[in-house]
């Protein structure tokens, strides 16, 4: 707690130099002067810092404030057992099931997709590839997550669907299996990018001692760098799950709007950041319970990802290895 | 003998296979940006030209332009870019190099880190209850620019930090010998030394802002708007108006995302033509921010 006091005083002494005016052109006066000047100069950077603590509160109380007058309206039993979300309509049902799921099911089919190609591609850039090939191959994957996620949202639509059209007959055009593969496609780089600076800030000793006992690059990669880099790797994954749960054009775009209580990923379902967009879109009068409602499911995402991000940070804690 | 023989070639064969996986599953993701990009340019290329850039959104599809959605943009970059990279630049360097360790500087460092693992829509929300309702700065530019502006706020932070770790500590040192004060290593030889890195991390959180949809849409920009807003410059004194920052707006990716999800084929041609200048602009702005990061690279030795 003494921080705080120290920080305040370059205001008091601002006004305090500023009542001496002029200052005298002695050393000891500009000495002075520029002292008041610096910790004025670090008060503002702190600030500049401590905004993003604001930000935090900021997104932290105006949840809790929001969702809390819709937590007056509705109780918590019925939000996490009712398997209906129709807010808006009469009679309003008010389970949060159907879209937790829907966010499941395009999450999981998102990592099916993201986590097993990120992670070969982080082997295969880290441990086979020459440099001349890693230093073009990375940054074009990064492109793959620069492209704007409405983009992806429209390819999903008009090119993914119609091609799993072909593999599954009877898909509906809106359907959670392309929103999903697609986001998958997106959050590569995310894995194979973080997994890989791990993968390649590993002890080049510990390969060479594989490689003595007679393992080849794959078994070295497998058994000696992969355990090795692990905090960083559970890192990237980690955040590719937040990534996937938090996503929202490709999947309002591609997977339907409406609630669907279901696990079958080639059928069409809402997520809960698709039902935030869904009711922006429409007239939101401020205080009606469609304008609540949006603030209940934006807090049972945030705590969602809250979840995945702690659990993260336990996990890179657990598997931290030092060299 | 033989069987070592056997076992060398069996390992070689791995190896081997391998590299063609990884080559494979590497093409997974070089391809589809391939197939994303001539999906967009079959579709939407025949759209792109003069008339779609300046006209206005229109119930006919043949007609209908993104005027008010680039303008709307820009504008909203603007406000983003003067709010986000003063902010996050002082954070950086505050971080970097005033703070101490003690429990606030931590508290700020984990804060930042799970910052960036916030969903954007959630700054929406944020943006919707905080911004628009309880300051009452409405449904405008200004608002949906600072929203931008926080979400992109830990982009910018850690992209100045990391420019600035760069910098060997004995320039630090050597000013100091000169009798510099803290502001003065800060102003005269951190800022300019790192100011590609910090660059390169501006424009890259800029390109991914200007994609940014969910957290526009969920503060209420418009999906129809058949007007710009005002002009900065004015014919009479005091001649710059800042009237524009209080005007309703739309921008590029809700532009697209509205005609893409109209059932008419028509309007999907719009979104793809949309979606084209979107992904030119963001590409371009990552083309520059990976030459600036690689000159930077060469020109600097230390």
């Amino acid at each position: 707690m003494q921080e705080i006091p120290i920080l305040q005083t370059p205001v008091a002494a601002a006004a305090d130099t500023a009542k001496r005016s002029p200052p005298a052109e002695t050393p000891s006066a500009r000495r002075r002067l520029s002292r008041v000047k610096e910790r004025f100069i670090e008060a503002l950077l702190f600030l500049a810092a401590f905004s993003s603590v604001a930000i935090t509160l900021g997104i932290v109380g105006t949840l809790l404030f929001e969702s809390s007058t819709f937590f007056a309206h509705v109780s918590l039993g019925e939000f996490l057992t009712a398997p209906l979300w129709t807010p808006l309509f009469a009679p309003p049902r008010f389970g949060i099931m159907p879209l937790v799921m829907g966010t499941l099911v395009t999450t999981a089919v998102a990592l099916a997709v993201a986590l097993p190609i990120g992670t070969v591609v982080a082997i295969y850039l880290s441990e086979f590839a020459p440099a001349s090939v890693r230093e073009v191959i990375k940054p074009a994957l990064e492109l793959l997550s620069a492209v704007p996620t409405v983009v992806y949202g429209y390819f999903a639509l008009q090119f993914m669907s119609p091609l799993l059209q072909k593999v599954f007959p009877g898909l509906p055009t809106f359907n959670m299996l392309s929103a999903g593969m697609v986001m998958g496609i997106m959050i590569i780089p995310y894995v194979s990018s973080l997994s890989e600076d791990a993968m390649r800030a590993v002890p080049m000793s510990l390969r060479e001692g594989a490689y003595a006992m007679g393992a080849n690059r794959i078994i070295t990669a497998i058994r000696v760098v992969y355990p090795a880099a692990l905090s960083g790797i559970v890192a990237s994954y980690i955040l590719a799950i937040s990534r996937a749960i938090g996503e929202t054009m490709i999947v309002a775009i591609a997977a339907g709007m409406q609630p669907n209580l279901t696990i079958d990923p080639r059928e069409p379902a809402a997520t809960i950041t698709a039902f935030i967009v869904q009711v922006s879109l429409g007239d939101l009068p401020h205080g009606s319970i469609g304008y609540q409602s949006i603030f209940a499911a934006g807090i049972t995402l945030f705590i969602m990802t809250l979840v995945f991000n702690i659990l993260g940070y336990i996990l890179r804690k657990r598997f931290r290895e030092v060299y | 003998m033989a069987d070592f023989k056997n076992i060398i070639v069996k390992r070689k064969r791995q190896d081997f296979l391998f590299n063609i996986i990884g080559i494979l599953c590497t093409l997974v993701g070089i391809l589809t940006l391939g197939a994303l990009l001539v999906d967009l340019l079959m579709d939407g290329l025949t759209r792109l030209n003069w008339t779609f850039l300046t006209s206005f959104p229109s119930p006919f599809a043949e007609r209908a332009g993104i005027l008010s959605s680039w303008v709307g943009t820009l504008l909203i970059m603007i406000v983003t870019a003067s709010a986000a990279v003063p902010l996050g630049v002082a954070a950086g360097i505050y971080l970097e190099e005033y703070a101490r360790k003690n429990w606030v500087t931590n508290l700020i460092e984990i804060n930042i880190a799970n910052l960036a693992g916030v969903p954007s829509i959630i700054y929406g929300l944020m943006a919707l209850s905080l911004l628009v309702y309880q300051f009452r700065l409405g449904q405008s530019v200004l608002t949906g620019g600072l929203t931008l502006a926080f979400l992109i706020l830990p982009i910018v932070i850690v992209a100045t930090r990391e420019a600035l770790r760069t910098i060997p500590q004995g320039i630090r040192e050597a000013a100091y010998a000169l009798g510099s004060t803290k502001w003065q290593v800060v102003r005269h030889h951190l800022l300019p030394y790192s100011l590609g890195g910090t660059m390169t991390g501006i424009i890259i959180a800029l390109s991914r802002a200007i994609g940014e949809t969910a957290p526009l849409i969920t503060i209420g920009a418009l999906t129809f708007i058949a007007f710009l807003p005002p002009p900065p410059i004015k014919a009479q004194p005091p001649f710059v108006s800042f009237d524009w920052l209080w005007s309703p707006f739309s921008v590029l990716p809700i532009q697209m995302f509205n005609w893409v999800s109209r059932p008419d084929q028509d309007f999907v041609v719009n979104a793809a033509g949309a979606g084209l200048v979107l992904i030119i602009v963001t590409l371009l702005l990552n083309a520059i921010a990976i030459m600036i990061r690689y000159r930077v690279r060469k020109r600097i030795k230390w």
